[in-house]
Order: C-alpha cells, then structure tokens, then sequence
C-alpha cells in the first residue's frame, strides 16, 4: 500500500472514537515485522469503529477514514467501500442525533410519510420493526433508549410458549428469570451431549423461523461433525423483513431465554463464543440483551468459567446483511454483499469456518424442547395494520388466516378485507378469499404463498395497494447490495414497470414486469433479488393489482 | 486418468453430463472450463482468465439438475455426477435479461460479442424506454495516462481485484455505495493523483468494457482516428529492469498507442508496472521535423 499524504488529519474527538474501540495507537506499527498482522488482524472491528465514529460525531468523515484506515492497515478506499454500504452511516456533515422515520409499508399504510413526503430533516427509513406501533419514528444517536412500557405489544394468551414470559416483569431480571426454570434446560442439555441435544431438536421438527425454513438440527449436526475448527455460531437478529418485529420483541422482553437458548445451541455445534448480529435501529434491544449478558457474566453462567460467551455485533441498516452470508462479510468488516454457495456456511463460514446461523425465533424454541420434549408446532405471527390489536401473536402452525386475525381482534371497525400480505416483502399477497387457508408453509406452498418471517399485514378498503407495491419495488431497489446484475438493474427496472403501469400504461409493461422477474429468481446470487419479485408477481396475479 | 507411463495420476477426476455428453475433467475444473473455456458458446462479460470469477454479471448461467436456481458456471466447479444443460429456455431467458438489463443501463459498445449476443438471444435494451435509468458519470480524466469512464462499467470486479489482493496490493479502488449507485471508486471518489494509485495499469488491462483506457487511445477515439484494423501488435520484453515481462506493443501509424502483456505470459499473467505499460515514449522521441 502507498503511503497517501493529506493535509487535515482526524480531529482529537474522531481519534478518541476509535480508540474506543481499538484501544490507543500502537506504536510499533511500522518497526515491528509482526504488527502489521496484529494490526490487519482487527479488521472485523471495522464495523464498530464506524458506529463509534457515527455515533459520536454524527457522521464519518474523510480524515478519520484515513485514520481509521491507518490504524487497521486497510487502505482509506477499502474503509470508504464498507462505510457507504451501510444506510445507518453518513459521509456527509450532519447532528450526532438522527430522526428516523419509517416510510415503509405498515406505516404508510397507516397515514405514515412517503419517502417524498417525510420531513427533510429526518431521515426516511425502510421498516424500523415497528409496525405494532404504526405510523413509527425513532432518534438515533445522542442518547441511550429510555425503558418503555409499550414496546411489549403482544396478545398473549395461557398455553404460550415462546411468549409467555414476555410483558410479564423485569426482562432483565435475572433472579425472576432463575426462579421461574431458567437455566434448567441448559443443565439437562449438558447431560444430554452434543448428539443428545441435536436428536431432541430434530424430533421436534424445529425448523429455521427466519425465513428459510432449514431444518434446525440437521444444520447443527453438519456444523458440529465439521473437522475444522473453531466453530461458529451467529444469532440472526438483523430483523428487517418490512412487517416483521417478533424478534425485536423477543430480545427486548425476554433476553436471558435468548442467551440460555445460544449456550444450548454452542453445546450441540462446539462453539466457545456466539454472536448475535443485532439490527442497528434495535437499541432498545441492544440496551436489554447486553445489560442481560453483563448479569449473566457476573453469574458465571456466561464468560470463562461457563466455558461460553456472547457478544453483540450492530448491524449499520442493510436489509442484505440478514442473508446468512452476507452476514459474514459484515461481521469480518468488509461490505455486506452475499457469498456464492457452494461452499455452504456449515463447511465455511464465518472467517471461512463451520458456522451455524440461526434466527432469533428459531433458537428461543430450543429451551422447552430440551427442557419438555415439546414439540416445534407453534410460531409467531407478526399482525399489523387493519387490525384491531396489533402486535406479536403466538399460535400454532396450520391456524387458518381468518382465525388469526380474529386473534388479533379482528378487523378494526367499518374496515373491510382487501389484501393481506403473508411473509413480508419477500412474501405474497392473501385476498378475501383466502380467509381459510392454513398458515403452513408445505400447504401456502402450494398456493405459491410462505410463511416468510411470520408477517401477516392486513390492508382494508383505505390502503393503497398500488403505493404499496410502488414502497415494495422501492425498498428492493434501496436494499439491493448491488453485486449482481439481475438484481442490481432488475429492481431498477422492476420499479420503473410498476411507475409506468400506476399511470396507466398496459400489457406490455405487465409482461415486462415477468420477464424482470423470472430473471431475478433464476440467476440473481442470493435470496433478495430471487424474491425481490415475489409479492409483486402475488399482487398481479391473485389481486389483480396493477391490471 | 493415466500419466504419459501408464501409472495412476495424483488428480482426482470427475464425470459429468454436459448437454447428453459424458465428460471426465480434473476436479476443481469449472463447468465453463470443461465446456471449453471462453468462447465455447456460453457467454461471459465478467470473466477474466486472470482474476478469480466473482460471477457477478450472471450471463454466464445454465442449468443444474436438482438446483433450484440457474448457476454460473464461470465459478461452479463440476461435481460427480453432475448433470448440467447449456441451452435451454430458462437459460436463454436469463441470459437475454442480463444482457437487457447492462445493455439499458451502461454503455456497452465497445465491450466484445455484445452485438452478436443480443442477436442470438433476443435482447433489446431499448425496450425500457428513454426514461430508464442510466449510469451516467462524467468521464474521469485527472492524469496524463488513463482515464475512467464508469458509464461503460458492469461492475465486474476485476480492476478492484486486479488492484487489490489479486495482484497488485494497492487496495486503491474498491465498490462504493449500494445497489444501482455502486460505483467503482477511491475513496470519496478523490482524484487518482490524490489516492495512492501507482499506475501499473493492471486495471485497464483486465477491464472487459473499455471503462479504463489508455489516455493515448481515447484522444485517439474521441479525434475519430483510432483504427484497430491499421494497427499491429509487436511482442516484446521489457528492458526497464531484470525481471523479463512480456509486452505487447500495439502500434498505430509508427506509432506506441497502447500496451499490454499476454494474460498467458509466465512472468506477468498480464500485469506489469508503470515503466512497462506507460514508459513508452523515449521509443519514439524522433527528431523533429525541421
């Protein structure tokens, strides 16, 4: 690398950000043959040098690039790559305190801003998670959260499961957490072995709540029977799915099942630390599981005695960083653009070794399955919109439609059934007529429907559906990492199709718009731009939306 | 697979079905490789035979038996047993898009084979109107030897890999933004001159687009008096230092316009450094003409 001579080096405050993070410069760098590989070495500490720049400062600038540059041995163009990756960071001058406010489809729904008409002082924000809660906003930056009553927006109900400590005290209240069997399972799992805990998994039928659907066990068996080690386990909790916020609610009331669940899953896989890749705009969150894991620290139940420990990486706002490869490349401190597969996560993963990744969903099940045998037969639904009590429901799978939304209260008054759509963005479209089908993923497969990340987004008669699949073209083209081309300029031209057939123009853009989409599904690298189409293609052809 | 003396060798093989044909190839081959490599009828805008595939165009994609996506086959290594379609519908589909989608959105015309692709696959990049939106970026000229025009580029990684750990380990250009407005740059997208740049020119020798040229070219194009059919390519070594490249010099009315070295060269694999690739001129300080 060559030396680059600029004039005005990093301010005193942009160089205390970073040694807040990589401790005070080194200076052995550039005498000493092996500090270069001990100062390359750091690089996965990248992502939270750039928080600490952003949230102190506001923003990141070009001399502490160069500085945060130096002090990793990366070039300044290597840092700029990953700093403008990320929606969270900016480049340009602006307050340390940031308003979000979410643009996004539960909220627009609900009389929310466009992205055109959001105030221009505040940033306009794909899903902040908080569709319980619509029209939503959020500050970042300045401050820590304040505790909040509200964010426990759940209908619980008496046979929960997965729920059933959420709203119900102090989430981080450890001896409440002790006292009502905390930690009991993790005892059995230890007497059980690494095999004992995986037959118990796969006899619950658990599979991956995130999206995907993968089998839990079976991944945790080709992890743990991996000769390569260490290995790694990753809490996927970039929760970005536009509808989604049952993991959000999770962390945020009960943290401790959460770690105890990772411990369980680190036993079965072989793994000393787990990482749990939390979603930037989750500070609440962030707040209550790390006030959790120091507790748990302080117990002995995390750390070296325990033999396990957790640390938490914030994601910056990219949607693609919830994809499970891309979440490597972020947590290593380069940009988040997915990987090809093969090779496969539990061969190489992250630092290209054995690693699990799991949703937040899907490890909180693992407790009672240790603990009671239970079975994975419930999930949790993500209701908003035209409901009457919006929020979290849990429920068990193949529970029709219309019974969920009457779980949810119902229809909100003088509100009539026109869409709902089902598993996000990434998902489809339900329509009146669907009010008796199964929530089951093997059975919505075959309506060309998913389960997705448990969203179910009710629209009446007052929304939009056409704005709403305008926001959907809009967010894919927003979070399209940019990598490949089908998905890169197929968003794009998606978005232009759905602009030119709002105004109304005709066939030919409908059939533009299939043709864009078989494109995405067939040969973009990774999951977004595969499914980038998917609910558009759902409204068109079940709704008729757009003809 | 035997050797020359009839004993085992020490690679390991593979079979596959390619299009109904039975083929055994070293494992690790690619399936574009065991096709016959570039120019075998798969076409391929992002693949340089010098840098690691990133597959990031997805021109190059067939059809897998039990994927259930198109894969690329510029990256995919053949398997055992693996059953593998070149041609095929969904594949002419995807490669007509692609083709569709940088045809609309950059400027394609000097990058090779397009024109006969469009045809063959039926792609018309004028079929998303005047309005679609373009990459649209001033041309970059800041020094005396190259200049960037990133509205020619697909994004292939090759310069950043070229720049970056592949070759050279300079790390001074890399992706940034997001999305459409990714763009291949320095940091906050300073000058050459300004970034730590050592014009070795591997960059402009691995750019499959003509995004990054030879300065003495583009005058030359933008004068109208570049004329590839009068010019000559003269193999030679480099004599700056003992190192040996191969260069190759293209030449144009007696003239230096360009230099490259042979991807397939030993001692280079097309790279070279600022001495051999620009340090060309005292070859043609000539009196003047009075």
């Amino acid at each position: 690398m060559e030396a680059i001579k600029r004039t005005t080096p990093a301010s005193d405050a942009e160089r205390e950000a970073i040694e807040s993070v990589l401790g005070p410069s080194d200076d052995r760098l550039g005498r000493d043959a092996v500090a270069g590989h001990v100062v390359r070495g750091q690089r996965h500490l990248l992502l939270p040098c750039l928080h600490a720049l952003n949230d102190r400062i506001g923003w990141i600038s070009s001399p502490a690039i160069d500085h945060l540059a130096t002090r990793l041995g990366a070039s300044p163009a290597e840092i700029h790559a990953v700093a403008s990756f990320y929606g969270l960071f900016s480049l340009s001058p602006r307050e340390p305190v940031q308003r979000h406010v979410c643009i996004d489809l539960a909220c627009r729904a609900a009389g929310g801003p466009t992205e055109h008409s959001v105030d221009h002082e505040a940033h306009p924000a794909p899903c902040l998670g908080l569709c319980d809660r619509a029209p939503a906003a959020i500050t970042i930056g300045g401050h820590d959260p304040e505790p909040d009553p509200a964010s426990a927006a759940v209908d619980r109900a008496e046979d929960d499961v997965l729920l059933r400590r959420v709203g119900a005290g102090d989430p981080v209240d450890l001896d409440a957490y002790l006292a009502d069997g905390g930690f009991s399972a993790l005892e059995r799992a230890r007497d059980l072995g690494p095999e004992g805990i995986i037959s118990a998994v796969e006899a619950s039928g658990l599979t991956g709540r995130g999206g995907a659907g993968f089998p839990t066990a079976r991944k945790w068996d080709a992890v743990r029977t991996q000769p390569v080690t260490p290995h790694h386990l990753i809490c996927n909790a970039d929760e970005s799915e536009p509808g989604t916020f049952k993991d959000r609610t999770l962390i945020e009331n009960d943290p401790y099942a959460l770690i105890e669940s990772m411990a369980i899953a680190s036993l079965a896989i072989g793994c000393e630390l787990g990482r749990v890749y939390l979603r930037g705009e989750y500070l609440r969150a962030h707040l209550t599981l790390s006030t959790a894991i120091e507790r748990c620290r302080s117990a002995g139940l995390l750390g070296a005695l325990a033999g396990f420990d957790i640390e938490i990486i914030r994601g910056a706002g990219a949607y693609i960083c919830g994809e499970e490869t891309a979440i490597f490349n972020s947590i290593e401190g380069y940009r988040g653009e997915p990987r090809n597969k093969p090779p496969f996560p539990f061969e190489s993963g992250l630092f290209g070794e054995p690693t699990a990744v799991n949703n937040v969903e899907t490890l909180m099940n693992v407790p009672s399955i240790i603990a009671e045998g239970r079975q994975a037969d419930r999930r949790l639904f993500c209701l908003s919109g035209a409901v009457r009590r919006p929020g979290v429901i849990e429920a068990p799978i193949g529970i029709t439609l219309g019974a969920l939304i009457e779980r949810a209260g119902g229809l909100r008054e003088g509100s009539e059934l026109r869409a709902v759509m089902l598993g996000g963005a990434a998902g489809g479209f339900a329509g009146p007529a669907d009010l008796d089908l199964p929530l089951d993923d093997a059975r919505l497969r075959e309506v060309g429907l998913t389960l997705g990340s448990g969203v179910v987004m009710v629209h009446d008669q007052h929304v939009d559906l056409v704005d709403q699949l305008r926001r959907i073209a809009a967010f894919f083209r927003d979070e399209s990492c940019g990598q490949c081309v089908p998905c890169r300029v197929g968003t794009v031209r998606q978005e232009e199709a759905i602009e030119r057939l709002a105004s109304g123009t005709g066939e030919a853009d409908l059939s533009l718009l299939r043709d864009i989409a078989g494109a995405m599904r067939d040969a973009s690298i990774c999951g977004l731009g595969q499914t980038a189409a998917n609910a558009i293609q759902s409204a068109v052809v079940r709704l008729g939306v757009l003809t | 697979m035997t050797t020359i003396d009839g004993t085992a060798s020490d690679t390991a093989t593979v079979e596959a079905i390619i299009d109904g044909v039975t083929v055994r190839v070293a494992e690790g081959t690619t399936i574009l490789d065991a096709c016959g490599g570039r120019g075998c009828g798969i076409p391929t805008l992002c693949y340089g035979e010098t840098i690691t595939p990133r597959n990031a165009c997805r021109v190059c994609m067939v059809e897998v038996e039990g994927s259930r996506t198109l894969v690329p086959s510029c990256s995919r290594p053949v398997t055992e047993g693996m059953v593998v379609t070149t041609r095929s519908e969904r594949i002419d589909h995807s490669r007509r898009m692609v083709l569709e989608f940088l045809g609309s959105s950059v400027d394609l015309s000097l990058t090779d084979h397009v024109e006969e692709w469009n045809t063959e696959y039926g792609a018309d990049p004028t079929r998303y109107g005047s309005e679609a939106a373009r990459v649209d970026e001033p041309v970059r000229i800041d020094n005396d030897l190259y200049i960037r025009d990133y509205s020619k580029c697909i994004l292939c990684y090759q310069c950043v890999d070229a720049c970056g750990e592949q070759w050279q380990n300079s790390f001074v250009i890399d992706i940034a933004g997001r999305g459409f407005d990714a763009r291949v740059s320095t940091e906050h997208d300073v000058s050459l001159p300004d970034s730590g740049c050592v014009y070795c020119g591997n960059c402009i020798q691995v750019c499959p687009t003509g995004a990054l040229m030879f300065t003495s070219e583009y005058t030359m194009r933008q004068a109208g008096t570049w004329d590839e059919s009068r010019q000559t390519q003269v193999d030679t070594v480099c004599g700056y230092c003992g190192v040996g490249c191969n260069l190759t010099l293209h030449v144009q009315d007696d003239s230096i316009v360009k230099v490259t070295s042979p991807a397939d060269s030993g001692i280079t694999s097309g790279n070279l450094c600022v001495k051999g690739r620009f340090g060309f001129q005292h070859a043609q300080n000539r009196p003047s003409a009075d």
